[in-house]
C-alpha cells in the first residue's frame, strides 16, 4: 500500500463517528461575519486606504492623471534612481527621462539586484487594511520585479481600484494568477518585538493614489 | 527524529529550570505583554470579530470532517495547476521525499521559509545528513540557526533572546555559513536587521532551491498561501527554480472565498495588524513567474490519529497564530523550550502529545502544563477549546484507554506509578510561585468560561476523588495551592 492510499484510509477510519448526511459545506458556515466595516462612500473609503498606507510606513501621494508622470520623475529623482524596472504593460507615458529596464524573464537576480526602482501599477488595493494587491497583469510584471530592489512607487487608480475589505478583494481576484499583496515596506520585529522596516524585500514603498487615469 | 527535543526532561523540570534564567523571563515578559495590548487592540477594530472567529472554526471543523474528499481534490487541483503531489504517512518519509526531490535537482544548497512543519519533521537535520546546508531565512530563525539553538516560539522564535546576544551570535557565527557580520556590529536592531539582511541577500540571489510550508491550502483552486512579513517568504516562492512545499494535511480550507476569514484572523491574533506586510498565493506554476517546478508534500505525522480523537481534533483546526501562548501564565514564566517541542505554549501541550503519543515522560507531563485559566481559549481564533482537551488528555495519560497510534487502534496503559501524577505535583510547585499571575488568569477564568469542571469527567473521577491532587479546578488552582502548598514538601516554588 503506498502512502497516499495509507494516509487517506487513515483519515477515513479517524471519520467513522461522521455521518454519511453530514451537513454540506454550504450550511455548514454561517456566513453573518461582515462585508465590509462601517459605511462610507468613495472618498472616504480612499482616504482611508490613505491612511491605513500611511500608518504601515508607506509614503502615500496623491495626484490625477495629468500629472503623474511629473510626479514619477519627482519621486524618482529624488531617490536619485538612475534605473528603472517596467513591466510589459506600464503605460508608456507614465515615465520619461530615466533608463528604463524591462522585465525580462531571462534576467538574473543578480541583474535586478543592480536596479534602483521599479515602478508598477496594481490589481486592487484594500482600504481597511491599508494592502495592495498585485496580480501578474501586464503593468505588473513578474513578483520578483517588486521584490529584488529596494525601492517601490505602485500607481493605483481611484477609485476604481480600491475596494473596502478583505473579502471585497478575493472576489476580485483570479486564484489562478500568482498573487502578492503587500501592506507596507518588509519589515520584522524579530527584535525585542521593535518594528524595524527593509529586512529582505523593498525598504520603500510609496504608493501614488491617481484618479481621473 | 520527529522534532522531539532530544534529552528534554518533562515539562516541569524544564519549567523549573527556565524559571530561574532571569534574562530569559524579563525577555519573555516583555514581548508577550506587549504582542498581548497590540492583539487586543487589532482586535477590538473588528466589530464582526465573534462572527468571523465562528466562521473559522466551522469552515475548519468541516474540513476536517471531510479532510478525505478534501485532500483528494486539493491533490487534483494541484496537479492540474502543474504541480506535483506527494503523500508522506510520517517524519521519515517526508525527509526522504524532500531529500530525494533536492539531489535530482543537483543541488547542495537550498533556503527556508519558517516552517513549523519542516521543524516538526527535522528536516534540516535530515537534509543536512544528506550533505545538503538548509539555511533559515527568517530573521529569528536566523538567529535560532546560527546560535545553534531551538526556536521557543511559534511566531518569534528567538523571543528568549535579547538584542545583545543576537549581536553576539551573529558577530561570531555568521561568517561561519557565509557573509560574515559588518565590522563594529552594535546592538541597535536596525543594524542587527541590515547585517541579516546582507548576509542573507547573497544566499536568495544564487538559490536554485526553495523550502517552504503554507498556512493555507484552497482545495477548490490549488492555491497555497504563506502569510509573512520580512520577504524571505518571498523570496523563497519566486526566485527559486525548483519549490518545494511540506505542508501538513489539516492545512486545507475548501474555497478560495474562505481566505476572507482567515485573512483577517490570523494578521490580527498574530502580529496584531490589521495585515502582515506580505502574502504570497501561487497556484501550481506560472510561466515565466516563479519557479518552473512545484512539489507539493502533503504531511501526516500523527495528524490522522489526532483526528481519530474525537475530542483532541479540534487541535487541528490550529492556524499557529501563537495568540495562545502570550496570554498564558505558564508559557510566560516557562518559555516555550520547555514543553519540548516545537509547538510551545498551550497548543503544543495539547498537539504535541497528540501527534507523539503520551508515551515519554515530556509527553505525559505537558497536559499539565497548564492552570486551565481558559485565557488560551479566549483568544483563539478559531476557538478551540485547549482547555477542554487539556482534561481529556490527563485523563488519558492517568486512566489510560483507547487511542489511534500509527492509524491502529490501541488501548493505552494507565500511567505507571502515576508518573503523571508526579508530574502535576512537581508543575504545580513551580508554576505557583507567583500567584498574582495566576490571580489573573483564574479571574478570567470564572467570567468567561462555560467548562470548568469540578472533577475529572469519565472514569478520570475515580482517580481524582481519590487523591489530594489538583480536582481540576473544583477549588481554583491557586486557592489548592495556598492551602495544601503541594500536599507534600512544598515551598520551592520560589
Ligand atoms: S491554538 Fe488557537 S490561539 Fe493557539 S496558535 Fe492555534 S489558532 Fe492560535
Amino acid at each position: 500500500m503506498n502512502s497516499r492510499e495509507q494516509i487517506l484510509g487513515r483519515v477515513r477510519r479517524a471519520l467513522t463517528d461522521v455521518p454519511k448526511d453530514d451537513t454540506a459545506y454550504e450550511q455548514a458556515v454561517s456566513r453573518d461575519y461582515l462585508r465590509e466595516h462601517g459605511e462610507r462612500t468613495v472618498e472616504e473609503t480612499v482616504d482611508l486606504l490613505a491612511e491605513n498606507l500611511a500608518d504601515y510606513r508607506a509614503i502615500v501621494h496623491r495626484t490625477d492623471a495629468a500629472a503623474l508622470p511629473s510626479v514619477l520623475a519627482g519621486l524618482l529623482a529624488a531617490r536619485g534612481a538612475r534605473t528603472v524596472l517596467v513591466p510589459p504593460g506600464l503605460p508608456s507615458h507614465w515615465l520619461t527621462g530615466v533608463e528604463q529596464v524591462p522585465d525580462r524573464a531571462e534576467s538574473t537576480p543578480h541583474e535586478l539586484d543592480g536596479v534602483d526602482s521599479v515602478v508598477t501599477g496594481c490589481a486592487v488595493a484594500i482600504a481597511e487594511t491599508g494592502t495592495i494587491v498585485l496580480d501578474g497583469a501586464p503593468d505588473q510584471g513578474r513578483r520578483r520585479i517588486t521584490l529584488v530592489p529596494d525601492h517601490h512607487i505602485c500607481v493605483v487608480r481611484v477609485p476604481d481600484q480600491v475596494v473596502s475589505s478583505v473579502p471585497q478583494a478575493l472576489e476580485r481576484l483570479d486564484p489562478a494568477r500568482p498573487l502578492t499583496w503587500i501592506s507596507g515596506p518588509s519589515a520584522t520585529s524579530d527584535i525585542e518585538l521593535d518594528r524595524v522596516e527593509g529586512v529582505h524585500g523593498p525598504r520603500t514603498l510609496e504608493v501614488v493614489l491617481v484618479s481621473g487615469e | 527524529m520527529s522534532g522531539t527535543y532530544l534529552g528534554m526532561p518533562a515539562f516541569p523540570a524544564a519549567a523549573h529550570e527556565a524559571v530561574r534564567d532571569r534574562t530569559l523571563r524579563g525577555n519573555l515578559r516583555h514581548a508577550t505583554h506587549t504582542i498581548r495590548a497590540k492583539r487586543a487592540k487589532a482586535v477590538a477594530e473588528v466589530s464582526d470579530w465573534a462572527a468571523l472567529r465562528e466562521a473559522g472554526r466551522q469552515i475548519k471543523d468541516h474540513t476536517l470532517r471531510h479532510l478525505d474528499r478534501y485532500l483528494v481534490q486539493l491533490e487534483e487541483s494541484v496537479t492540474a495547476a502543474g504541480g506535483v503531489v506527494h503523500w508522506a504517512a510520517d517524519a521519515d518519509e517526508a525527509n526522504r521525499i524532500v531529500a530525494e526531490l533536492v539531489r535530482a535537482t543537483g543541488e547542495s544548497e537550498v533556503v527556508k521559509v519558517k516552517s513549523m512543519a519542516t521543524q516538526e519533521i527535522g528536516l534540516n537535520e535530515a537534509l543536512e545528513a544528506e550533505g545538503i546546508r538548509a539555511y533559515e531565512t527568517d530573521l529569528a530563525e536566523l538567529i535560532v540557526q546560527l546560535g545553534k539553538d531551538r526556536p521557543s516560539h511559534i511566531l518569534v522564535p528567538a523571543i528568549h533572546r535579547n538584542r545583545g546576544e543576537i549581536r553576539d551570535i551573529f558577530r561570531s557565527e555568521m561568517a561561519e555559513w557565509g557573509r560574515p557580520a559588518p565590522e563594529g556590529l552594535t546592538d541597535t536592531p536596525a543594524e542587527l536587521a541590515e547585517a541579516a539582511r546582507l548576509h542573507l541577500r547573497e544566499k536568495f540571489l544564487r538559490a536554485k532551491v526553495g523550502i517552504s510550508g503554507a498556512n493555507f491550502m484552497v482545495a477548490e483552486t490549488g492555491t497555497l498561501v504563506v502569510v509573512e512579513s520580512e520577504g524571505n517568504g518571498r523570496m523563497c516562492v519566486t526566485l527559486p527554480e525548483t519549490l518545494i512545499s511540506v505542508v501538513g494535511i489539516e492545512k486545507i480550507v475548501p474555497t478560495w472565498r474562505d481566505l476572507e476569514v482567515f485573512l483577517q484572523t490570523l494578521p490580527r491574533s498574530s502580529t496584531a495588524e490589521r495585515m502582515n506586510p506580505y502574502t504570497s498565493t501561487w497556484t501550481g506554476t506560472t510561466d515565466e513567474d516563479g519557479p518552473n517546478t512545484f512539489h507539493l508534500v502533503l504531511l501526516d505525522n500523527g495528524r490522522t490519529d489526532t483526528l481519530a480523537d474525537q475530542v483532541g481534533r479540534q487541535a487541528l483546526r490550529c492556524i499557529r497564530c501563537s495568540a495562545c501562548l502570550n496570554v498564558c501564565p505558564v508559557y510566560e514564566r516557562a518559555g516555550g523550550h520547555a514543553y519540548g517541542s516545537v509547538y510551545p505554549g498551550p497548543i503544543g501541550a495539547i498537539l504535541s502529545p497528540q501527534l507523539r503519543g503520551t508515551q515519554s515522560e515530556i509527553d505525559a507531563s505537558l497536559p499539565y502544563a497548564s492552570s486551565l485559566c481558559g485565557a488560551c481559549y479566549e483568544v483563539c481564533p478559531v476557538a478551540i477549546d485547549i482547555p477542554e482537551v487539556l482534561v481529556h488528555l490527563r485523563e488519558r495519560v492517568v486512566q489510560g484507554g483507547p487511542v489511534t497510534r500509527g492509524g491502529n487502534k490501541v488501548v493505552l496503559r494507565p500511567a505507571k506509578g502515576h508518573a503523571a501524577e508526579r508530574a502535576a505535583m512537581r508543575a504545580s510547585r513551580w508554576a505557583f510561585g507567583h500567584p498574582g499571575v495566576l490571580r489573573t488568569g483564574q479571574r478570567l477564568a470564572s467570567r468567561s468560561r462555560r467548562f470548568l469542571p469540578r472533577t475529572l469527567p469519565g472514569p478520570g473521577r475515580a482517580w481524582s476523588a481519590s487523591r489530594d491532587l489538583p480536582q481540576v479546578p473544583a477549588e481554583p488552582f491557586r486557592d489548592w495551592w495556598q492551602r495544601t502548598r503541594g500536599g507534600k514538601d512544598g515551598g520551592d516554588g520560589k
